[in-house]
Order: structure tokens, then sequence, then C-alpha cells
């Protein structure tokens, strides 16, 4: 029961400063409730004179600020209409004082890059393609150029940083391992005219036979040279298969991978003795390759780029890391 | 009482105010919609621009059936950027024989607008069968299930007849010929000389490199189509646009 006390009236226990001690709290001023209804009703806007089942309904004006709102959004379609192409006419609508077009804004754009871009796109053509590294200021340009072109054009197929995808046959760009040679000019005319493609005649072509599916070699001849490959590349093999397979090899692979196997360039044949793989150089791979042969392709990028901006891919390329 | 104290009678009057909005509707409808028929920027009509080959059309459904649309777009914005990475921006009039467009608005995958031969065949069969292989990032799904799909396009002519009734031009003899087109495109060694006549620049070889004719091959033979009716060495776009 003092718990309750307590709560209701803390002032009743002791301790508790001296009335006398307190500040009074401002008188507080409250309207007189019946007052302000009266105002009100003296006030009540007219109404609009529909009725519906008793209910009658003010005529309120608009608040100003969605008044003005509204306004200004009027006089602002009015200066749109002016400014931008607005209403349709017979064959077309109507311009707009200031010309405005998405197609023409966009043109507008790319002819500015391309003014800013020219003088550089100039020298680039004008430099022996041999020669294009030598200007420091014109090779920085290129590799930065070459390196936007790459990631639009050639990033699909030999990947982001050119590392090339085994699993399609895309080589590697990083490696000073090269099909078609690896000196700025091979790397250039590869681009532009790209390879094993029907659309260039000038591609880079070549065709390996299908030994097996041609039936060339017999399935042992192809067993024997898969063994005298593995041991080329300096992997594990079955010794005599491959003795075997050394001669099925000078017969009939020589001639483009060279008796060492160490490629051909001028015939886009891929190094054997080395731990570069374009397709993959387990046994399954290379017996497959064997059989089937490989195609792999590129297109001719003459057709797509620029001439300068071939030219900066290469650039891009022949720097990566094995440029000749 | 002026003309604006008359609205009562049709706020009061259900059937008039009926008639009367759609009336209002109607007019701003043909306000904006019917000048998009007539404008001449608006229907710029394009050289090169043709229905698509039977084995062709075949792909795009395909492409509806497998949804690639959910991550592909088929627009080139007219914007710098999107120019320099996809090619010319994408005119309306390449897209006049889609039913429905695949314009599109989202993009988790590239735009498809102007695919066709940037890629080997080769290069599309080892990205379907396996995206990452080629694409590490790609977070595309594997579809190269398309490859065991065979095809023999028993009902390309009627899917043609559709298209037709919704506007697409094919003619008798495209119709009549749906078949044989459908197979031919992608045999290599078959006469293309009808097919060439009826669809100017189809491409025609071995699309997925197997004997026989599958999704893969239709697939991949509308994919290699894609944005490369219209010349764009001679195409002049109108600037007004």
């Amino acid at each position: 029961m003092a718990g309750d006390d307590k709560k209701q009236d803390p002032t009743a226990s002791e301790g508790v400063p001296d009335q006398a001690n307190r500040v009074a709290p401002p008188e507080r001023q409250y309207p007189e409730p019946k007052a302000e209804l009266k105002r009100k009703v003296a006030a009540e806007p007219p109404t609009t004179g529909h009725v519906w089942d008793g209910i009658r309904e003010y005529d309120n004006p608009m608040p100003r600020w969605w008044l003005w709102t509204f306004y200004i959004c009027i006089a602002w379609a009015v200066i749109y209409w002016i400014l931008y192409p607005a209403w349709p006419m017979v064959s077309q609508a109507t311009p707009g004082l200031l010309g405005s077009s998405t197609r023409g804004d966009v043109a507008r754009e790319i002819a500015d890059f391309e003014t800013r871009n020219e003088p550089w796109f100039e020298r680039l053509n004008a430099t022996p393609v041999a020669a294009l590294r030598e200007e420091d200021d014109l090779e920085r340009f290129a590799v930065q150029a070459g390196a936007a072109v790459f990631a639009a054009q050639c990033s699909q197929c030999h990947g982001a940083g050119a590392q090339g995808v085994q699993a399609g046959g895309f080589p590697s760009l990083l490696d000073d391992q090269w099909l078609w040679g690896g000196t700025l000019e091979e790397i250039h005319h590869t681009i532009r005219h790209g390879v094993r493609n029907e659309d260039d005649p000038e591609a880079r072509w070549s065709e390996m036979p299908a030994f097996g599916a041609d039936g060339i070699l017999d399935g042992d001849e192809i067993e024997q040279v898969v063994e005298y490959v593995l041991a080329m590349s300096g992997q594990s093999h079955d010794e005599d298969l491959a003795a075997m397979g050394a001669e099925v090899f000078e017969w009939n692979c020589a001639a483009c991978h060279m008796d060492d196997g160490s490629g051909n360039t001028d015939l886009g044949a891929p190094a054997l003795n080395n731990q570069i793989w374009q397709y993959g150089g387990d046994r399954d791979t290379i017996r497959h390759t064997i059989y089937y042969s490989r195609y792999g392709v590129m297109p001719a990028f003459a057709q797509r780029l620029r001439e300068a901006e071939i030219r900066a891919v290469a650039v891009f390329v022949h720097q990566l890391g094995g440029g000749q | 009482m002026g003309v604006l104290d008359t609205h009562k009678k049709i706020e009061t009057n259900v059937t008039l105010l009926l008639v009367l909005s759609f009336l209002v509707v109607t007019i701003g409808g043909i306000v904006q919609i019917v000048p998009l028929f007539y404008l001449e920027n608006t229907i710029e009509e394009v050289e090169g621009v043709r229905p698509y080959s039977p084995l062709e059309l075949a792909g795009r459904e395909i492409y509806l059936r497998e949804g690639c649309y959910v991550c592909h777009s088929q627009m080139i914005r007219p914007m710098r950027d999107e120019v320099e990475r996809y090619g010319h921006y994408s005119l309306a009039a390449e897209s006049m024989y889609d039913h429905p467009f695949q314009w599109g608005s989202k993009r988790t995958g590239p735009d498809l607008a102007r695919v066709g031969g940037r890629y080997s065949d080769e290069w599309h069969v080892q990205h379907m069968i396996d995206p990452k292989s080629v694409v590490p990032e790609s977070i595309m799904p594997s579809y190269g299930y398309l490859m065991n799909r065979q095809i023999d396009g028993r009902y390309i002519a009627d899917l043609m007849r559709t298209h037709r009734r919704v506007g697409v031009p094919y003619t008798d003899e495209m119709i009549e010929n749906a078949r044989a087109d459908f197979r031919d495109q992608a045999n290599p060694d078959a006469d293309h000389s009808g097919l060439l006549e009826r669809y100017p620049g189809a491409q025609t070889r071995n699309f997925d490199g197997q004997p026989q004719l599958t999704e893969m091959d239709a697939i991949i033979a509308y994919m290699q189509m894609l944005g490369t009716l219209v010349d764009f060495s001679t195409f002049v776009p109108d600037p007004s646009r």
C-alpha cells in the first residue's frame, strides 16, 4: 500500500524538496473550445451545390503551391514544344529550335573523338609497321588504343588477359610461341587478314590432314606418333612405340612441324617440342588432333577495323611479352 | 449557366460519362500513336532487311524458348560507348520482321544485335557447350544439349504462315520451299541458288560441325545473321532523328 501511495503522490514521501522551492510552470493558454467552433462555422466555405445522399461538396480553392506548380508545368510544356521536337506534322514532327537529335548527338560525339585521335591515327598510318614501337609517345598511344580495341574485338576468344582459351583452341598471346610469327609485321598481317577465313584471299592458310578420319594413317601408326610427340615434348611415354613413331613423324609430320618438332611459322605449324599447347598436350587430345586434325579460324579484321586500329592492336599484342 | 456548368449532366449520367471519357482517350491515342505510322523518320526504310530464312527463324524460336532475351538485349542504343563496343546503333527497320521484337532492357550478357560474324561457328559451339571455357567470367548456363536435339523442319512452314499472318511478307514460294531451304542452309553440298534468291545474304554451311541437322545449327545460323543485313558502308542515317 505504501508503494502505491508513493506512485500516486511522490511529494507525500519524506526527503522530497519543499513545495516552496519548486518553480511553477508557466500558465498555459487553451483556446475556448466553443469560440473556436463558432469561428469555423462562420468561415465555412461555399459548397458546389452538389448533393448526394445528403452529402454536400465544399467548393474549396486549390492550394496555392499546387496551382502554381500546375501553371509552371504548362509554361514548361510550351517552352519544350518550341525548343525540342514535338508536334507531328505532315511528314515529320516539328524539329524544335535546338535541333536536338539522338542520332545527331552520337554522330557529333563520335566525330569529336575522331578529331582528337586523328593526328595519332595519321602518325600510326605513316609509320612503317616494324617501327611502330620506336617512338615512345606513339607507342604509348598505340598500347592504350590497342588495349581498348583488344577488349572489344579480341578478348572474347583470346581471353580478357590475352591468355588464350585452350578448350577452344584460341592461342595465348602472352608467350613467345607464335603460330604465324611474332614480329610486329607478322602480327599485323595476321590481324589484318585473319586465319583460314573465306572472306579474305590473303588470310593465313594451311590445313593439317585428318590423318585418322581420312585414312592416311592406321590406328597403330597414330598410337606410335602420339607417343613420339609425347616424347618430343618431354612427357612420359612408351619408349618402343615412340621409337616407331619417329619414322611415322618423319614421313607425315616433319614437312610442316619440322624434323625436331620446332614448328614453322610460315605454315602456322605449332612447335611440338615444348610444353605450350594450343589444344592441349595430353595423350587423348594429341590423339584427337592427329585423328581429326584442327582447323582454327580467325576473322579478317581489315573488314571491321581501321588500319590505324589494327596497327594499335598489333603493338598491344606485340608488347604483351612474346613480341619478337 | 455557361457551358462549364453543364458538367453536372456528364457527372450524373454514367453512360454519357463513359462515352465522353472514351472519346478523350481516343483523341489522346490518335495524336500520340497515329503519327508513328506515317512520319518519315519513324518508318525509315532500310535496304537489305529481309525476312528470316527458315533455319534462322527456327533458331530464333530456340532463342525465345531458351529465354536468351532475359539476359541479352538486341538493341544498340545511339551512344558513343555502345557504338564503339557493339557497332552501328540499331535501326528500327532491322527488327521489322521480329514478332515479337527482341530489343530488351536488361543486359546480364552483352547485346547481341550485331553478334553476326563476330565469332566463328566453332567459337559459338564451344561457347554454347561450356560458356566459361571461352569467357571465364561468364555466368551463362550451358546449352550443349542443343547439339543432340535433331530437327527436321517439320513445322517450319506452319511457323512461317503464322508470321505471314502478322505481317511478314513470306511468299507462297518461300513457304513451299520452306522445308528444303531449312535443310539446305546447313548443308554445304546442297544447291543454294534458290535459297539465296529468296533470302539474299543467307549464310550456308554446316554451322555446328556435326553431320546431322540440330538445334545448334539453327541457333548459330540465327546468331551469325544478326545485324548483318544492312550494309553500313553504304547506309546513310537520316540525321533528323
